[in-house]
């Protein structure tokens, strides 16, 4: 793989210590032997000299001062972690796994177990006639009405955190 | 002051309400900042405006550092992310390998002048100079793994992108920078020989 590779990329990834054992082996060798590689690896170490030694600019010297004055008139945000209580995130999994435990056991709580027939199954789907079925009757449940009614207050809560934080993350970027 | 303290611990200072340390943070990296930020500026004006917005955001985000990756890290996605947003309010474009020519063109007009100063300039210098020739990604990349004393992992992880592009990247810029310093410092690299 590596003997494909650029003989230059070669070299920067030997003088980065980016080789493997074998391939450092490989290039030392190729370096001592070899007078072009030898050429290039000199011209290579003189640019990575050249780049460790380039200087970094300065700003002016009032720099820190100014920061610390627009600093000042902030107050730093709480850590995310301190405002999220992990009660509420526990309570709100409480709430949807009782929901949906509720669901069920209501559910097989319909189911007449003592029906007997041909079908090995404890409900005879044979004899269900879903033109029948009212629907009506579970959504006029007092109860199922409750459950969706906080659904879709979480869900507003929901989205309404969501708009807030794009919100916050637009005015931080601005 | 703060000075002797490392970067984890003049965080937990800031963080428990002492926000002077805050200022052995900035004194620490802002030369760091502003010379990424100029590579992504091109001037010192920009650069310095730049640069205290970034440190003001850092001081913001300070509470949501985990400490997973350096806080020089850290602070150089901050650096990425608001040089890229302040190259698109200015509609500049950052400079890619198609409109480098752009600098050559330029380059190549005060080259008259580049020929008398050239003598005069420090091999730091003609290295600075030389950077400042080449694309904004080239240049932030080189000033990053040089200069910011971070890894090809490091750097992958500030601008989002994978190691071995990182590698690819660096590869290709010190090959243009080499190339940029013998086409316009010629006799300062003769001389260096």
């Amino acid at each position: 793989m590596n003997m494909k590779q650029n003989p230059e990329e070669r070299l920067w990834d030997y003088i980065d210590g980016l080789s493997s054992p074998q391939e450092k082996t490989t290039i030392e060798q190729l370096v001592q032997s070899d007078a072009e590689w030898k050429a290039k690896y000199q011209e290579l170490i003189e640019v990575q000299q050249l780049l460790q030694s380039s200087e970094l600019e300065a700003p002016s010297m009032r720099f820190t001062k100014n920061v610390m004055e627009e600093i000042a008139k902030l107050h730093i945000a709480p850590a995310t972690k301190s405002y999220i209580n992990k009660r509420i995130i526990w309570g709100i999994g409480a709430f949807f796994i009782t929901l949906i435990v509720g669901f069920l056991v209501y559910g097989f709580a319909q189911v007449d177990w003592t029906v007997q027939g041909d079908s090995k199954l404890p409900v005879d789907f044979s004899k269900v006639d879903l033109a029948k079925v009212d629907l009506s009757k579970m959504f006029n449940n007092d109860w199922v009405n409750a459950f969706m009614m906080i659904n879709v207050i979480l869900g507003l809560f929901l989205l309404d955190r969501f708009f807030a934080n794009k919100r916050k993350k637009f005015t931080e970027e601005s | 002051m703060s000075t002797g303290l490392n970067d984890n611990e003049l965080i937990s200072k800031v963080l428990s309400g002492d926000q002077q340390a805050y200022a052995g943070l900035v004194n620490r990296y802002q030369n760091y900042v502003f010379t990424l930020a100029l590579r992504f500026t091109k001037n010192r004006e920009d650069a310095e405006e730049v640069s205290q917005d970034i440190f003001i955001k850092a001081y913001r985000a300070l509470p949501d550092f985990r400490g997973a990756s350096k806080f020089s890290t850290w602070l150089y996605t901050i650096v990425n992310t608001t040089c890229i947003t302040f190259l698109r309010k200015k509609r500049l474009e950052v400079h890619s390998l198609d409109n480098e020519k752009v600098f050559e063109v330029a380059d190549s007009q005060d080259s008259g002048m580049k020929a008398n100063l050239v003598e005069q300039k420090s091999r730091m210098a003609m290295v600075n100079d030389a950077i400042k020739m080449l694309s904004t990604d080239d240049a932030e990349v080189i000033t990053l793994f040089y200069k910011g004393e971070q890894t090809l992992e490091e750097i992958a992880r500030i601008l989002g992108i994978e190691a071995n592009t990182v590698k690819v990247r660096l590869h290709r810029a010190r090959a243009r920078l080499k190339e940029k310093m013998e086409t316009h410092f010629a006799h300062e690299v003769k001389d260096l020989n």
